[in-house]
């Protein structure tokens, strides 16, 4: 898992394996990201960014969990979530994650434009060993 | 089944989105809207999402989903009361909805459906 500096305080998971969990999903990281003291705008992009992964984990991976970590490094809070699917994996990393190219019926958006919403993007991923996405954003 | 409200005034529809809508709430909204356009024959719709915190891609693409069938139906579209931060992360995620009109109230939006059906 992507190594961030400061401590970890609170953790959790919840299952992401149907599309009313996307919502729940979302629900999750605007309390968190609350409680980190976010501001609005960074709270928003981040919301955004896991809306994104939460369907695909739903959609592509064909369900899996999300979990967070409230982190902590001197007075700074931050969040790290972490989405985990055992689904078929993503052959072709850079193709997935150029702006345009979907293999559903997406935009070809949600990579591309979650990383481009948050401070730190780790995607771990093969053919047919799942994928885990790991995405930080500080207050 | 779970649904947004469509309200008719006058030659217009008008959709305020209040919940964090799943995808398939956006999706029966959209049926919904195509449905009451060529059943009202209505010449606009006014989409107020000022209730909405978040707009990902999905959210995203049913408003210019909405737009488009909505032209081809004859109806112009107008989405308003988009909140700063949903903007700011809408732009950077990558969607500018191209050919989406917007305004930055209802009342706004009222008035540039009113002007565009005079014009045309």
């Amino acid at each position: 898992m992507m190594t961030v500096p400061g401590v970890t305080r609170e953790s959790g998971s919840q299952e992401v394996v149907v599309e009313q969990d996307v919502v729940i999903a979302r629900q999750t990281v605007r309390k968190l990201s609350t409680q980190c003291g976010m501001r609005l705008v960074d709270m928003t992009k981040f919301i955004t960014a896991a809306s994104e992964l939460a369907r695909n984990t739903v959609i592509y991976g064909g369900g899996g969990q999300m979990e967070w970590d409230v982190l902590e490094n001197g007075t700074r809070k931050g969040l790290r979530l972490r989405f985990r699917d055992d689904g078929p994996g993503i052959a072709d990393l850079k193709l997935a994650m150029s702006d345009g190219w979907t293999s559903g019926n997406g935009l070809g958006l949600g990579l591309s434009g979650a990383k481009r919403l948050v401070d730190q993007f780790d995607i771990e991923t093969a053919p047919g060993q799942g994928t885990r996405i790991t995405i930080v954003k500080w207050a | 089944m779970e649904r947004i409200p469509i309200l008719r005034m006058g030659e217009f529809l008008l959709v305020t989105i209040q919940v964090d809508m799943h995808d398939q709430l956006a999706l029966t909204l959209q049926e919904d809207l195509a449905e009451r356009i060529r059943k009202t024959s209505a010449k606009g719709v006014l989409i107020d999402i000022s209730a909405l915190e978040i707009v990902d891609s999905f959210i995203g693409r049913m408003i210019s989903t909405i737009a488009g069938l909505s032209k081809i139906m004859d109806a112009q579209t107008v989405l308003v009361g988009m909140q700063p931060a949903v903007a700011i992360t809408l732009v950077e995620l990558g969607l500018s909805l191209p050919g989406v009109a917007t305004a930055l109230d209802a009342e706004r939006g009222m008035s540039l459906l009113r002007r565009r059906l005079k014009l045309s």
